[in-house]
Order: C-alpha cells, then sequence, then structure tokens
C-alpha cells in the first residue's frame, strides 16, 4: 500500500512539475510534437510504400507459354511440374480458348478477328500463370520453368519488377533512417527539458536528500514527468495525421495519381498509428527523463 | 552502546586541510550538547559527519547503532529519516506553504494523507505556528521559519535533531525564542540534540553539555560548560 501510495504521489509531483515550469513544459511539448508528427508522417508513407509493395507484388505473374504441339497429358506433366517448384504460390492454367474469349470480350476488333478462328486454327498458346512466393527470385524460377520441355516462352515483366523492388527497397530503408533519426532527437528533447528541471529544483533535491527521501523516490518523479511530456507530446500528431490523413484519402478517392497506387484504408492505417506514435512518445520521454536522472541527478 | 559514538574520528579534505583530528566522543539518549569553536574549528564538519554529508577519513562514527562511515550512499536516506536536522539558513521551499514544508518530509514515507495531516499539524503546533499553516516562507518572520524548519525535523518524531548555527540568522530575542523551542524538544519528547553554535549567549544561559573543537580537535568537554570557561 505505501509503495503505491509513493507511486501515486510521484506521478501526481511530475504533474504538478509540468504545471509549474508551464512554459519550459509547452516549449518541449510542441518540440516532441512537431518531431512526432514527422515520425507519424514517416509510417505513415512507410505502411503506404508497404502496402503498394504488397499489392505490386501479388500482381507480378509469370506467364509460361506451352508449345502448340503439346499434347493434354504433356500440358499436364509440365503444369505438376510448375507446382512442384519451391517458389511457385499458385499455378493457373489459361487454355488457348479461354484466352481468344477473354480478348474478344476485351476488344471489337479483336473479336472480328477472332471469331472465325476455331480449336484447329487458333494461332494462341496455352499459358501457365504463375504467382511467386518471393518477387525477388522470380527471375530464377522463370529461368526454371524455361527449361521445361513442351514450354517455349517464358514472360514476367524482367526489369520492370526489379526496378520496382529495388525503388521500394530504398524508400522503405529512408523512412526508418528518418524515424530513428527524429526518434534520437525527441530523446535528446526530453532528456534536455528533464535537465533544466532538475537544474530549477535543486534546492529541493537538496532538501528532499536532507530529510531521508530514497534516491528513487527523488527520481522517480522526474522520469515520469519525462513520460508525460512524450505521452501528451504525441496526443496533437495522433489527432493532426489521422484527421489529415482521412481527409488527404477521401479527397484523392483513395489512390494516389493512378488506380495501380492505392491508399491504405484510414481505418487499418489509425489504429497502427495511434499505437506507434503514443508507444514511440512514452517511451522516447521515458528513456530520455531516465538518461537525463542518471547523466544529471547526481545523488 | 551510546546514541552517538565517534572513535578516533580523522576528516581530511581533499585540499589538504584537516577538518578533524583523532575526535572520541560519546552521546548518550536524551542528552542537549552544544558544539563550539571559532570559524574553521570542525564543528558544521562534525556535525556533516552525524548525517553523512562527509565520511571521515579514519575512524568510526555511530549513530544510532549504524556505522556511518561504511554506510553507502544508496542507504544514506535510511540514517537520515533517524534524524533531524535544522540549518542557519532553514532550507524552506518558498513555493510551498508552511502546511506544504512540514508534511514534504512524510511523503516519502507513504503515509496516507489523514496521517500526513495529523502528524503535520502536531509538529506545528509543537512549534506554535498552527495558526500559519496555509502562509508561505516569506510571508513568515526570521524566528518564524526557523519554527517551521524545526517542525519539519521533528515532525517525524526522530532521535536526534542536529542543528548546524540554528539561530545564525536571528536576533537575540528571537534566538532565544528558537532556543526554548529546541529546548521544549529535549525535554519533552527527549529527542538528543547536538547544536554547533556561535552563540555565546546562547551557550550561557542553557548550560548545557558543551565540546570545544579548536583546529579540529577536541579542546574541551563540559557537562554544564559555557563559552566564558571553554579552555578551563
Amino acid at each position: 500500500m505505501k509503495g503505491i501510495r509513493i507511486l501515486f504521489r510521484s506521478i501526481s509531483d511530475s504533474l504538478t512539475n509540468i504545471g509549474r515550469n508551464l512554459s519550459l513544459s509547452i516549449a518541449s511539448i510542441s518540440c516532441i510534437s512537431i518531431t512526432l508528427i514527422l515520425v507519424a508522417v514517416s509510417i505513415i508513407l512507410s505502411q503506404n510504400v508497404n502496402n503498394f509493395t504488397t499489392s505490386i507484388e501479388k500482381d507480378v505473374t509469370i506467364v509460361a507459354f506451352v508449345n502448340r504441339d503439346a499434347t493434354s497429358e504433356e500440358v499436364d506433366v509440365v503444369g505438376n511440374l510448375i507446382k512442384n517448384l519451391d517458389n511457385v504460390e499458385s499455378v493457373k492454367f489459361q487454355s488457348k480458348n479461354e484466352i481468344k474469349k477473354q480478348m474478344q470480350s476485351e476488344s471489337e476488333v479483336f473479336d472480328s478477328i477472332m471469331d472465325d478462328y476455331t480449336n484447329e486454327t487458333n494461332p494462341l498458346q496455352d499459358t501457365y500463370l504463375v504467382k511467386v512466393k518471393d518477387i525477388n527470385s522470380i527471375g530464377e524460377t522463370a529461368k526454371e520453368i524455361k527449361t521445361f520441355d513442351k514450354i517455349s516462352i517464358v514472360k514476367y515483366g524482367e526489369g520492370m519488377v526489379e526496378e520496382l523492388v529495388k525503388i521500394f527497397d530504398i524508400v522503405k530503408k529512408v523512412t526508418y533512417i528518418v524515424v530513428i533519426a527524429l526518434v534520437v532527437v525527441t530523446a535528446f528533447l526530453i532528456s534536455n527539458t528533464i535537465k533544466i528541471t532538475i537544474t530549477n529544483r535543486k534546492r529541493e533535491i537538496e532538501i528532499m536528500r536532507l530529510v531521508g527521501a530514497s534516491n528513487s523516490y527523488i527520481k522517480l518523479p522526474f522520469f515520469f514527468e519525462g513520460l508525460w511530456l512524450g505521452f501528451i507530446g504525441s496526443i496533437i500528431p495522433i489527432f493532426a495525421c489521422c484527421y489529415g490523413y482521412l481527409y488527404l484519402y477521401n479527397r484523392l478517392g483513395g489512390q494516389l495519381f493512378t488506380a495501380i497506387i492505392k491508399l491504405v484504408k484510414p481505418d487499418a492505417l489509425v489504429f497502427n498509428l495511434i499505437v506507434s506514435v503514443l508507444l514511440v512518445g512514452v517511451l522516447v520521454g521515458a528513456f530520455g527523463s531516465y538518461r537525463a536522472v542518471r547523466r544529471y541527478l547526481k545523488i | 552502546m551510546e546514541l552517538i559514538e565517534l572513535k578516533d574520528v580523522n576528516k581530511r579534505y581533499k585540499n589538504g586541510v584537516t577538518a578533524l583530528c583523532d575526535l572520541n566522543v560519546s552521546i548518550s539518549k536524551g542528552e542537549f550538547v552544544f558544539v563550539i569553536g571559532a570559524s574553521g574549528s570542525g564543528k558544521s564538519t562534525f556535525i556533516k559527519l552525524l548525517y553523512r554529508e562527509e565520511k571521515p577519513t579514519k575512524g568510526s562514527v555511530f549513530v544510532g547503532g549504524i556505522n556511518v562511515a561504511k554506510l553507502r550512499n544508496g542507504k544514506v536516506f535510511k540514517l537520515r529519516r533517524k534524524l533531524g536536522i535544522v540549518f542557519q539558513d532553514y532550507k524552506l521551499l518558498p513555493k510551498k506553504t508552511v502546511y506544504e514544508n512540514v508534511a514534504f518530509a512524510l511523503q516519502m514515507y507513504g503515509l496516507s494523507s489523514g496521517e500526513i495531516r495529523e502528524k503535520t499539524i502536531k509538529a506545528l503546533e509543537q512549534v506554535g505556528l498552527k495558526e500559519k499553516w496555509r502562509s508561505f516562507p516569506d510571508q513568515l518572520s526570521g524566528g518564524e521559519q526557523q519554527r517551521v524548519s524545526i517542525a519539519r525535523a521533528i515532525v517525524n518524531e526522530p532521535k536526534v535533531l542536529i542543528c548546524d548555527e540554528p539561530t545564525g540568522n536571528l536576533d537575540p530575542v528571537t534566538s532565544m525564542e528558537v532556543m526554548k523551542e529546541i529546548e521544549k524538544i529535549n525535554k519533552e519528547l527527549g529527542t538528543t540534540i547536538i547544536m554547533a553554535t556561535h552563540d555565546k549567549e546562547i551557550v550561557n544561559k542553557f548550560k548545557k553539555r558543551v565540546l570545544v573543537l579548536d583546529k579540529g580537535i577536541l579542546i574541551n568537554d563540559m557537562a554544564k560548560g559555557t563559552y566564558k570557561n571553554e579552555r578551563n
């Protein structure tokens, strides 16, 4: 019970201290808010890049064309061989007749030209549409498929896919670095605020020591103060970014420039954003004050 | 064992100054002891050793059975909780009221608000400042401020009250009032009082045990001493 009372007193003292040093606290909270807004924007960016990468990766398909002279048994054998490859996620067979119908439905020109094709005269080829598990190994998988008997051509958008994957990888890494740098900056801001508070309250700390306060009793309110600063500092960025993103999403109709780049739905993103920014604020606040207390509060 | 016992205590500061030299002193429970001497005689060092603001270079300092010399920094608070300390400059927090300044010393024990209130009011009553509980230190006279600091020192009912020049900033009349307050604590509560002072009048009037320090050496230990016969 005594421990709980001391804990609550430390928490209430930390809030009182924020109020007493209001101008300093506001300055610190503002700086934390600005950095956390940047952290939140980076999180939104990285989630959207992730989402876009995943959807692009899902769409990338290897198309394997089967020779025209292949018998139906040979077509099945090739299909099984492809299915058994390690990196293959799914395989879908598309007969030349299905492709013909699909093309006819997409264009009136194709429709009139292909109308006369019978099963024997159809110049198209049966194909296997292959989805892969790991997009980075798509090249090797395509090469392996090409070695199979009765497979004539294998296509998967070579070059472009690798390029896209590379670009997204760079964007992701950059956002991670930005987030880490901002988190470090926030920690230093909080640490500095606590340092100033410690200096301001030197006399009080001295008296606390003299009347028998334990080290942890003296240190605990400072620790909570940093935690509060981080917590309060994260509220504005959460509201600003959640409502900002919602507005942007509705305004852009859920996509960026083209239908290919779809934005992450706000309801899926908001929860992650709130939890991440709050966690970053509170943890960084706690870490910043812990650092300041260790370095500047010599008891 | 006596309540306070200093055995062969030497204190030499890093700058080479020897503040105390082969000091041997025993103080029993309930005693009232003045520590006197000129500036630089080692009075303050003697007092600081008792509440472990300083550590002896050699020898041992026992306070309530605890060897202060061997006490780790992290455990010093346990010693200080057994002591009450009164300073010349009062060491009150200007932004806290009289009540808050006294209650402050109890909050770290995890007591309930009711218990804190009860003990604080009792301590303020003892020093005659119950009516001023809502005032801030700068609204009080020097004597009243010192009485607040005495209330803070005794609120936890310590076994020992250490006073470092408590009347140093006060006029003679107020000094006498504060001294009466301290004597009352000694008599009524049985608290051991150790007081470093320069004030001849006080020492001569109260006729308590007097320890006379000169250049870090205990030159006299008188049962009912006065300033006049300090070198006798």
